[in-house]
């Protein structure tokens, strides 16, 4: 049997792992199980191995070639099981839709949120709110109150600045102007 | 600090101790964290990739839990210094295997270690002795939200906390626990315990060995799944099924006690005399008979005294720890020479494994012939 990483060894190590009655294997040569960790003892690495390579076939579903902000392909995707950058999770969300339903409990973070995230969430639902109030004070030709509504826009507006976008990554580009190359090889992944 | 100091002192949780720590090593909680903006360590320039070091770690350094910690770039240790922090669990390999614009920072107790730039800008774990699940994930998630009030973490309002790999996005975190589990493996349940575990969206694996082969009768369990849960909803998970494994260890040893005490004596009995007489010694020699005598001790075979040194043997036997002391790299068979040398200077003054509080006596020897 060949290995599944590098589908030239002689598959030496074998592994199955049952996520809620759904069972991955894979099948590694003792080169690729070294190089994929799945001998460390710290030992994370043979979870994120089994996802990712279930990964890779999946993100292909999705459109878009190469993620704006930081230039990572489908095919990067493919290659390395991880993804560029965080407005990669935009950039490639059709393909990555029913990959994450099929590894994880869920597909809505239910758990903690940075408190700035959910201040900005907090007024953003409020500004939403004002807007609306602010059309219906408009229409029936409530002048104070559209004031008073223009001025808290403007002050949740200014609050919001700079905290999260739409997507809640920033819309900032990565790695400066252009696309950044791929990570030049002296970081020394032995 | 300098990291020297940091390797010549043990880790709290490698002094033993806490709940159940009789058959829970130790308690982990890892959190990754990224930053917006900014292309994930393996996808960024160097450049790049100095820039987010150098934005995150002073903000690390000034934790108040980071008061004298140590923190040293990836370029200033030694790959020897790097493997030692691995076996004590501080450095993931992927980290040691980093160069410049990668850097770790942990407290002076070992309880803490972030490691910035590993496969997301921030990894970030607290470990401690015994079952404590929730005090590791409270230690950690203290210091998440200190740095989360100064730098912007990628952060999607659906998906959670973003990650370089899809597996972690969500909570961004993975508890485990460590557990020395003889009793099942001895009684042939290991396999059974494995696969119900997996059958809840569990994971547990052999800590050291490849497949499905545990040294040291040594495992990890830990969470699969990182999105759609809560991080209390995981932690209760890992927590009621640690209790069930706990339960489950207790009662496979009491069974072999009543059934097989002859082949449980007989495994203890033997890794002591092998242990005790050996010159040369593997590692992986080591840890399985040294799982044995550790048994032995919590059978009451050996008198609780030897516990701090049969624990303090599973680390110092690993072969970073073992040449952390001497001048030069050593040959593998240079390394199984010196092993065998520091176990039986440790062991010299330990008794024969006493049967008699089990009530049992050790087989007769018969009359000679
Ligand atoms: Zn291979
Ligand atoms: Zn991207």
């Amino acid at each position: 049997m060949n290995c599944d990483v590098c589908q030239q060894g002689q598959a030496t190590v074998f592994l199955t792992q049952i996520v809620d009655g759904k069972m991955q294997k894979v099948n590694l040569c003792e080169t690729c199980s070294r190089e994929k960790g799945v001998t460390d003892p710290t030992g994370f690495a043979l979870a994120d191995l089994l996802m990712g390579m279930g990964a890779a076939q999946e993100i292909e579903q999705g459109g878009v070639q190469k993620c704006p902000a930081c230039g990572f392909s489908q095919s990067d995707f493919k290659k390395t099981g991880r993804l560029g950058c965080p407005d990669c999770y935009q950039t490639f969300a059709e393909g990555l839709a029913p990959m994450l339903s099929g590894m994880h409990k869920g597909t809505v973070h239910t758990g903690k949120r940075p408190v700035r995230m959910a201040q900005f969430l907090e007024r953003r639902a409020r500004l939403k709110g004002a807007e609306s109030e602010l059309r219906r004070a408009v229409a029936q030709e409530d002048y104070e109150t559209a004031a008073r509504l223009r001025d808290e826009i403007r002050e949740l507006e200014s609050a919001m600045a700079g905290v999260g976008s739409e997507g809640g990554t920033s819309a900032r580009s990565v790695g400066g102007a252009g696309a950044p190359e791929p990570q030049d090889s002296e970081g020394g992944e032995v | 600090m300098p990291i020297r100091r940091l390797l010549g002192e043990t880790g709290e949780w490698m002094q033993g101790g806490g709940p159940h720590s009789q058959i829970v090593v130790s308690s982990r909680v890892r959190l990754a964290r990224n930053l917006n903006g900014h292309a994930f360590p393996g996808w960024a320039r160097k450049q790049e990739r100095m820039q987010v070091l150098d934005s995150i770690r002073p903000e690390v350094e000034r934790l108040p839990e980071m008061e004298g910690a140590y923190s040293v770039l990836s370029q200033d240790m030694t790959a020897l210094e790097k493997q030692v922090l691995v076996e004590r669990h501080l450095l993931s390999r992927e980290h040691a295997s980093k160069g410049v614009g990668s850097a770790v920072v942990m407290n002076r107790a070992q309880t803490i270690s972030i490691m910035i730039n590993e496969e997301d800008h921030l990894r970030m774990q607290a470990i401690r002795g015994g079952l404590q699940l929730a005090e590791a994930f409270e230690l950690i998630n203290q210091v998440d939200s200190a740095l989360e009030a100064r730098l912007d973490f990628a952060f999607h309002p659906e998906l959670g906390f973003l990650t370089a790999c899809p597996s972690n996005v969500g909570t961004g975190m993975r508890a485990s626990a460590m557990v020395h589990l003889p009793g099942l493996v001895l009684s042939e349940q290991i396999n059974q315990v494995i696969q119900a575990v997996n059958k809840i969206g569990l994971a547990v694996r052999g800590l050291y060995g490849e497949g499905t082969e545990a040294l040291g009768n040594l495992f990890q369990v830990s969470n699969q799944t990182t999105l759609g849960e809560t991080e209390t909803e995981i932690l209760a998970r890992l927590q009621r099924v640690m209790e069930q494994i706990i339960e489950h260890e207790q009662n496979a040893r009491l069974m072999l006690l009543q059934k097989k005490p002859n082949t449980l004596l007989d495994h203890v009995g033997r890794g002591y005399g092998i242990l005790l007489h050996a010159y040369t010694m593997s590692s992986k020699e080591a840890l399985n008979l040294l799982s044995y005598i550790k048994l032995g001790i919590d059978l009451r075979l050996f008198p609780e005294e030897c516990r701090q040194p049969v624990d303090e043997l599973f680390m110092e036997t690993q072969p970073a720890h073992l040449q952390k002391g001497t001048r030069q790299k050593l040959a593998a068979e240079e390394r199984d020479v010196l092993r065998a040398e520091i176990i039986r200077a440790k062991l010299r003054g330990f008794r024969a494994p006493d049967a008699a509080p089990l009530g049992l006596r050790a087989p007769d020897p018969g009359p000679a012939s």
